[in-house]
């Protein structure tokens, strides 16, 4: 966090100041590192294992928040009988259909509560009937006075004793995660990770809360959405969520990576994460919201999102008569993320590709296949600051140094168009903590430099010019599309806060909403994004408030708007307890004022003001309306923080540790299941997997590789390479080792080394030190190699791009690569030019004995 | 130089006797200004690098900006800048950046510079005319509406409000492969 969110470090060091103690777990020694009190370097891919050791202390120690847990997770939920775990599977869960590479969901279910995914957070293919779903109503009693809990309803066990309760099954589930385990598989000592767990666990409680932090390097892996899944476990039986001082942080690295997912260009959710229809479900509108609602909590409103989306962008032309121009939403049929995009792009099926602010030729995983689908393309737009790699590689790419592309050969028509600065242009950032931010243009954009608003919306209205009069129905959606906005400028900039009161909807007479629960599905209101909902409440700019933080509370509530509603902690009503009391006056947030009855506090309660903690909603309560007065997780289908997910992810309801795609070590903990079963995997020519450990050929890739990022430089370096200043700083790619490795393999400090997969071959200066010390892991040492991923051939400061490196295999769930942890090889010297790289790729494959079958097993050796 | 500008005699007969003021300071740095100084205006952002969303104040002189510095007010930030924060005058002024359209034709050696109103104009008809080449009204016996020719990579970087117009666009084009970074 030191390196990569410096300036949010801070607040670290400011908890540290007021006595926290701070645990960084990381392969290498940083900036974090220094200023921790406990530094755990770990074997990269085995946090599933570490984590889930902690999980198996904490229920072991009986260290859990046992009234937290009671009252707002679903750990007293009974699961079905039909559930099996991989404790009786040999590692994989029920439902497992290996020739489609997917899971079947259904035994996962609680009994009586078949409850739907919240949109967004799980697309799997269902056949679930839509009656199947039904209200998770946990019918709990009252509490008395005393503060006593009644027995509840038979589908839960609030004693937590039920064997087929979620908490039993996680209990027997991470059960064998014990500390020899950890020891074992992260190399971890065992005495540095008990401090950890005693570390955690007394930090814990009503008093005290941990927060828990990670960088999204967390999210590449083949088991990524599952990592951070075992924190949510973690967090929840230690009652740090919906706390002030607890949670999990993502820290995300781009500065509207939050924003672009809120409103997302993604291709499988529409704003606000509603899903993007499915072809085999969503043939109407009823069918989707159907899909999309949840009986209970606030996606039960689903309808009215769609319906006011519907109308923010086909506005007139969207009635209930034609379902409010829900045919004009294009289908999906499976996965269509850039990965698969790129295929799709080898395959000659995706001609035209548009690159805003992105730079695959060096920031995506496989860089050359991302260069060889451009290649395959018969148009490429690059929007940028400067000639990126991604706009270069046609004359001057890796492909073209080898020979395996000569430019004349290539047809892609590329048009590289001059970005705006964020200083030239009006809009809003999302922050990693879900605030809008707005920044003003202070000066108008040089030459032909334009913001993107401009591109888009002038490219919107040429098309559309150029299509009018079309008859033709496929032109429809577009030239019924809302597509007026003011401009402004010599330019004729798009107002920013035109499109940003369209975001945030207005009524049927015009007059901004303020809230979200404004909404309605009978087409009476336009909102572009509901979550954002109230961001330009009462026609103000709420993003650009600035009240300077040394004039208001700690929370800050009038600095920004975050979404929902101005909330600046998820879930707060979880900070008092089920009467609505603050756990502690230590850690009071929002709580039940009697008086006022209403919930009140430092911050917005995320919940209903007026729901006193004792509510119970009458039988056919739907929606919002059926949440409880203790239903904290109001986003959830039970109202509950789920500690086991019944249906939602597709790689299980308990996050198992698997071994990465490539890695030198047999799964210890699942003998019989080295990867996660369902990863996504992409068996071609240039994406070829390293051999099972201890299997003929493994000895080829003997050492782990990851990636990181530096502090002077930006991702894919587009932001960074071509500033002096910050070339300065880091001029030069390199790699880190400890001296044992240097020493194993004569590499010498400054000197130069190539590193090896069977993807690619990179050089780069060697860096020799005791920051990424070797570690013992089921008895061998291992040697971790650090590679940032910042630099390309284009720029002040050049290297080879560590993505050259890496497979594509991806997290089932967020389609998302595993770049953070892979094997290879290190020798020293420069990498060879010319043809005589691929030569020493192909002498790596075939000394390895690499086949296209080579680790895309569904199931190992059972 | 006359002598009584040697920084010691000031030292002993001015009041900075420690020699750590005034008494010290050479005309050239006395008459230096802070960058900032001359602004005539003060506009309110954001640092464009990670999520952290640090505030930064960018000062304007003549229509150009001059500075950039962190924005004390900021709850999140206090006044405070990383290195690549600090940078981002460079990043927004820097002779790096470009501000001529080019484009390289197909099987083409190197790029020509196109004017920004032709460069729209073409685009808009590669768009159309790939978005109907590969226009797809079925997929697997169910109806789809879509065109699988058009791709898009990009917004993280962007505005809430350049993501809302992309989404926008490409759904109704019916562009379904719409990425961004977060997938990265």
């Amino acid at each position: 966090m030191a390196e990569c969110h410096p300036v949010g470090f801070q607040w670290v060091m400011e908890a540290k100041a007021r006595g926290a103690t701070v645990i960084h777990v990381d392969p290498r020694y940083t900036r974090t590192s220094a200023l921790c009190d406990i530094h755990v370097p770990i074997r990269v891919g085995s946090d599933i294992a570490f984590l889930g050791g902690i999980i198996n202390y904490v229920i072991e120690h009986e260290a859990y928040f046992r009234d937290y847990v009671v009252a707002f997770t679903n750990g007293p939920s009974i699961v079905t009988e039909e559930y099996r775990d991989t404790e009786d599977l040999d590692g994989v869960f029920s439902g497992l259909d290996p020739e489609r590479r997917r899971y079947d969901p259904h035994s996962w279910q609680c009994e009586g509560v078949p409850v739907t995914a919240a949109p967004g957070q799980g697309e799997q293919e269902t056949d679930t009937p839509t009656g199947q779903r039904a209200a998770a109503d946990r019918t709990v009693t009252p509490a008395a006075a005393d503060g006593t809990v009644t027995p509840a309803a038979a589908d839960c066990d609030e004693t937590l004793e039920h064997p087929r309760c979620v908490f039993q099954i996680v209990k027997r589930h991470f059960a064998r995660y014990t500390p020899e385990m950890v020891e074992q598989v992260c190399g971890v000592p065992r005495e540095l990770f008990l401090a950890v767990c005693r570390a955690m666990a007394e930090n814990s409680g009503r008093e005290r809360t941990t927060a828990i932090a990670y960088a999204v390097g967390w999210t590449q892996h083949s088991v990524g959405v599952q990592y951070i899944r075992t924190a949510a476990i973690l967090q929840l039986l230690l009652g740090n969520i919906g706390r002030p001082g607890g949670g999990i942080l993502a820290l995300r690295g781009h500065a509207s990576i939050q924003g672009s997912t809120d409103i997302p260009t993604l291709y499988n959710l529409l704003p606000g994460y509603l899903p993007m229809p499915q072809a085999q479900r969503d043939q109407d509108l009823e069918a989707f919201v159907a899909a999309a609602s949840a009986e209970k909590g606030i996606w039960g409103d689903a309808r009215s999102f769609v319906v006011s989306l519907l109308k923010a962008w086909w506005g007139s032309h969207a009635t209930e008569e034609n379902a409010y121009c829900f045919d004009y939403l294009p289908r999906l049929t499976g996965g269509h993320s850039t990965y698969e995009t790129v295929m799709t792009q080898l395959d000659g099926e995706c001609k035209g590709y548009f690159l805003v602010g992105e730079n695959p030729a060096v920031g995506s995983a496989n860089a050359k296949m991302q260069r060889l689908g451009m290649a395959n393309l018969d148009w490429l737009v690059v929007r940028d600051f400067s000639l990126i790699e991604s706009a270069t590689w046609w004359k001057d790419g890796p492909e073209i140094e080898t020979g395996e592309m000569r430019t004349e050969d290539i047809a892609t028509e590329v048009f590289f168009f001059p970005a705006a600065a964020h200083t030239e242009k009006n809009g809003s950032f999302t922050n990693t903590q879900r605030m809008l931010q707005w920044h003003h243009a202070a000066v108008e954009p040089a030459g032909d430099a334009r913001s993107d608003l401009w591109f888009y919306y002038h490219l919107g209205r040429i098309i559309r010019e150029k299509l009018s009069g079309s008859t033709d129905e496929m032109d429809r959606p577009l030239l019924d599309l809302q597509w007026e906005y003011p401009t402004e400028g010599p330019a004729g900039e798009p107002s920013a806060e035109a499109v940003l009161a369209e975001i945030n909807g207005w009524d049927a007479e015009g007059r901004p909403l303020v809230s979200f629960k404004n909404l309605r599905d009978d087409g009476s209101t336009a909102c572009g994004c509901w979550i954002y909902c109230g961001v330009h409440a009462d026609g103000v700019n709420q993003a650009a408030r600035r009240k300077p933080g040394s004039e208001q509370s700690w929370v800050a509530p009038e600095w920004g708007w975050a979404w929902p509603a101005n909330r600046r902690i998820l879930y707060n009503r979880a900070s008092a307890d089920r009467q609505g009391r603050p756990w502690s006056e230590r850690k009071a947030y929002v709580w039940w004022d009697e008086q006022e009855a209403k919930w009140v506090g430092h911050d917005i309660a995320d919940f209903d003001p007026s729901r006193p903690p004792w509510h119970r909603p009458p039988a056919d309560a739907k929606g919002a309306e059926a949440l409880a007065g203790d239903d904290a997780f109001i986003m959830q289908a039970d109202g509950k923080g789920w500690l086991y997910v019944p249906t939602g992810l597709a790689d299980g309801p308990l996050p198992a540790h698997y071994e990465p795609q490539d890695s030198p070590f047999p799964n210890l903990l699942y003998p019989h299941q080295q990867r996660n079963p369902v990863r996504e995997v992409f068996p071609r020519r240039h994406n070829r997997y390293h051999p099972d450990p201890d299997t003929d050929g493994s000895e080829v890739f003997p050492y782990m590789l990851t990636t990181y990022r530096l502090t002077e430089h930006h991702t894919a370096g587009g932001m960074s390479r071509w500033l002096p200043y910050l070339s300065e700083l880091q001029p030069e790619m390199f790699c880190e080792i400890s001296p044992e490795l240097a020493e194993e393999r004569g590499l010498e400090h400054n000197g130069w080394a190539t590193i090896v997969t069977a993807r690619g071959a990179i050089e780069a200066r060697v860096m020799v030190t005791d920051r990424v010390p070797p570690i013992v892991v089921q008895g061998r040492v291992l040697h971790q190699i650090g590679l940032p991923y910042h630099w390309g051939p284009n720029g002040y400061t050049r290297g080879d791009a560590a993505n050259e490196l890496a497979h594509i295999s991806l997290d089932p769930n967020s389609h998302i690569p595993e770049v953070k942890a892979m094997t290879g090889d290190i020798r020293p010297g420069r990498r060879p030019r010319g043809p005589a790289l691929n030569a020493l790729l192909e002498d790596y494959v075939r000394r390895a004995g690499i086949t296209p079958d080579t680790g895309t097993e569904v199931r190992s050796g059972a | 130089m006359g002598i009584g500008e040697w920084p010691v005699l000031r030292q002993v007969t001015g009041t900075d006797t420690t020699g750590r003021g005034r008494a010290v300071k050479s005309r050239r740095t006395d008459g230096l200004r802070s960058r900032i100084a001359d602004a005539d205006q003060v506009v309110k952002s954001v640092c464009p690098y990670c999520a952290v969303g640090c505030g930064q104040n960018v000062y304007v002189r003549n229509g150009r900006v001059v500075q950039i510095e962190g924005d004390p007010d900021s709850p999140i930030s206090r006044g405070r800048l990383c290195p690549k924060g600090s940078a981002s005058l460079q990043l927004t002024t820097g002779e790096a950046r470009r501000f001529e359209v080019l484009h390289r034709r197909p099987h083409a050696a190197d790029w020509e510079v196109l004017d920004l109103g032709t460069a729209m104009d073409v685009l808009a008809d590669r768009v159309i005319e790939t978005r109907r080449r590969y226009w797809q009204w079925e997929h697997g016996g169910k109806r789809v509406r879509r065109t699988m020719g058009i791709a898009s990579l990009g917004g993280a970087t962007l505005d809430n409000e350049e993501n809302y117009l992309m989404k926008k666009l490409y759904t109704a084009l019916g562009a379904i492969q719409i990425e961004n970074q977060a997938r990265i």
